[in-house]
């Protein structure tokens, strides 16, 4: 097991590293030019040539590349003189568009992403599988009918619209809840809950749907085979069958799924929500990076998605083994 | 016969064998229609006595089973007639009556260990489960009698194995620890499914032999399902051929194996390879395929594939189900064939010198 995680290890690195050699070149392809942005309306040739020059942007391709990760593990300078800017290790560059040490906004933003990934996470996983086993249990019943009811509406209703919808009637008219935002939870934990009810229970309405009915088919399945049949006839009863024998085989992929999607989550794939209200994440950033054309940053972003992805993944794959004997020992 | 023709009315009187089945019904509704698996079925077992149970694929031999534990209830599935056992009747059983009775007196060998056994969980802590569904054992208590129960099936290194998962088992291995899950709690009737179908011819005999020791162990009532009539021969005390879910012969393995009194029997016997055969002596399996549940053959079930139907006058086979009589000189065989006792001579003595 641990060479096996070993080896998991070693090949998520190798992919996080193609994922930052990827970016930065796909980054180059692009036709934008960052000079030109910051230069603004009046701008001459000497002026972007200059800007090029401070941001490195003159050297040699490789040669930044090479700056650049030889920056995150040993700290770099930019700039030279008076305005020379350090940026210690590990080093993620700074901002074209604010100057700002990227590495620190990255992880400003860290704990509003985990925030919100993490409650909606919890919660569309757990009534997702309760919601799907009861249909599983009861189909072709009214709960079951109503679950499907419900997840395929929410599978079909955009996130911004659900939104906007919660935030009117929630907020605005029967102001149950104060306006939605995001608070640091050291600071007042009160704050942090009621902040992001409305922006967790978005994201759940849109996804726990996919595992509603993941888990009522996979469930139907694992019902169906024959080790249910024994659980049965050992004299087994119903919430054993079904809770102990049935949901672990079922919850196999479930937890393939729900990496990725944690992955992506924290990655920064919530933008939508993070933007309807106004919780400052990394999603939102990544967006904002390519709009200012401002390399460090869509470096960080592209990076700290990867890893998130990548991690999770390895989580998966240790889980799957704790889940299934047969992976275990292979 | 009234027991094929009609269903009897719900008698109170519990039978005096251990177990008795009476008029036995499971049907399906489907959208195709009426499935009807079993269709009236009768039989009984006493205790220390083994009941082979035959047919073919379809035949309803695995829903009779699956009905005696009662593991039909809260499906579709329409279940009628009797089934005492003990002195108690199982058929009209609440679930949890029913729950209470599943493992610990009635307990089943599934067929295909592999499929039969959960993946996930050791095989120890499978058997240890169904010790303590039953009695209050603590975890340790039931781990050490899963243990014993592997030594008693057979399993080397039981402390060891007990920790082992489904797969890391080999087939014979995997039915016995199956056997030793089924035997944990001391049922008093045992019911085997297809026991030895997917194990090599020398585990069977194995598995076999354990099943028939362990038997004059716990004096249990055995019924063996199985379509190798090898099987049966070796094990059974009794046997009930069944087609299209009815029964179509019954009585003592020494009266039907040796003195088959329907067509189907005879053919089932002569599909079977003889060991001192001729290499080149071709088998006689019988032709077509098992019938339709929902639509079963007018007369007797059989006849689409009875070489001799045309023995009986007025093509009676194809109009009128044939009745399960008696079978002269013997006190409990019983069979549903039109033929006349005269004709069924004729065509055995006609077939022993065929193959001579």
């Amino acid at each position: 097991m641990t060479r096996y995680l070993i080896r998991r290890l070693l090949s998520a690195l190798t992919v996080i590293a193609v994922v930052s050699l990827v970016t930065f070149l796909i980054f180059f392809a692009l036709p934008s030019d960052p000079a030109v942005l910051a230069c603004g309306k009046a701008c001459t040739p000497d002026r972007i040539a200059a800007i090029h020059h401070s941001l490195g942007l003159d050297q040699n391709i490789f040669v930044q590349y090479g700056n650049y990760v030889w920056g995150f593990f040993h700290g770099r300078t930019f700039g030279d003189g008076g305005n020379a800017v350090h940026c210690p290790a590990p080093c993620l560059g700074i901002s074209f568009h604010d100057d700002s040490n990227v590495w620190d906004t990255i992880w400003g933003r860290f704990p509003a992403d985990l925030s919100l990934a993490l409650g909606a996470a919890l919660v569309f996983l757990v009534v997702g599988v309760a919601l799907g086993l009861t249909a599983a249990v009861r189909k072709g019943k009214l709960v079951d009918k109503v679950a499907v009811g419900f997840a395929l509406f929410g599978i079909s209703l955009p996130i911004y619209f659900s939104a906007l919808i919660l935030q009117f009637f929630v907020v605005d008219k029967w102001q149950w809840l104060p306006a939605p935002g995001y608070t640091n939870i050291t600071d007042d934990p009160v704050a942090w809950f009621q902040g992001l009810i409305l922006p967790w229970t978005a994201l759940v309405i849109g996804s726990m749907a996919y595992y509603t009915r993941l888990t009522r088919s996979t469930s139907l399945e694992v019902m169906g085979e024959d080790y249910i049949r024994t659980a049965r006839a050992k004299g087994l009863g119903r919430r054993t069958v079904i809770l102990k024998h049935t949901l672990r085989s079922a919850i196999t992929p479930i937890v393939t799924i729900f990496g990725m999607d944690f992955g992506t989550l924290i990655g920064g794939s919530a933008i939508i929500t993070e933007t309807a209200f106004g919780i400052p994440g990394i999603g939102q950033l990544a967006v904002q990076s390519v709009q200012d054309v401002d390399l460090p940053v869509i470096m960080a972003t592209s990076l700290f998605a990867a890893t998130a992805v990548v991690l999770a993944n390895v989580v998966v794959d240790v889980l799957y083994g704790i889940i299934d004997p047969r992976v275990r020992y292979a | 016969m009234a027991i094929e023709l009609s269903p009897q009315p719900v008698g109170v009187n519990p039978p005096s064998s251990f177990l008795e089945v009476r008029d036995l019904r499971v049907h399906f509704p489907t959208e195709d229609g009426l499935v009807k698996s079993v269709d009236g079925v009768s039989f009984s077992l006493e205790k220390g006595q083994t009941l082979g149970i035959v047919g073919e694929s379809g035949s309803g031999k695995s829903v009779t089973s699956l009905s005696l534990l009662g593991l039909h209830k809260g499906t579709r599935a329409k279940v009628s007639g009797e089934v005492w056992l003990d002195g108690e009747e199982l058929v009209g059983m609440s679930e949890a009556q029913m729950r209470a009775l599943r493992g610990q007196k009635v307990s089943m060998i599934f067929q295909d260990p592999l499929s039969a056994l959960h993946p996930f969980f050791s095989v120890g802590a499978q058997i240890a489960e169904a010790y303590r569904v039953h009695h209050k054992a603590s975890k340790k208590e039931a781990n050490e009698r899963a243990v014993e129960m592997l030594k008693r099936v057979g399993i080397p290194q039981p402390e060891r194995r007990a920790k082992d998962y489904p797969h890391q088992f080999s087939g014979g291995m995997r039915q016995r620890a199956m056997i030793a899950m089924s035997l944990v709690c001391d049922p008093e009737l045992l019911i085997a499914d297809e026991p030895t179908t997917a194990l090599d011819v020398t585990v069977q005999a194995q598995i076999l032999d354990l099943i028939r020791d362990l038997q004059e162990e716990f004096g249990s009532a055995v019924i063996i399902i199985t379509h190798d009539l090898g099987v049966v021969a070796e094990i059974s005390d009794d046997i009930l051929v069944m087609y299209g879910g009815r029964r179509i012969e019954y009585g003592s393995v020494h009266d039907v194996l040796k003195s088959p009194e329907h067509p189907y029997t005879w053919g089932l016997l002569q599909s079977m390879p003889h060991l001192g055969g001729d290499v080149n002596e071709r088998l006689n399996p019988i032709q077509g395929a098992p019938p339709s549940l929902i639509n079963l053959p007018s007369g007797c079930a059989f006849n689409p594939r009875c070489s001799f139907k045309d023995q009986v006058p007025d093509g009676r086979c194809t109009v009128d189900r044939p009745e399960l009589l008696p079978v002269l000189g013997s006190d409990k065989h019983i069979a549903a064939c039109h033929l006349t006792g005269d004709a069924k001579a004729g065509i055995r003595s006609a077939t022993a010198r065929g193959t001579k």
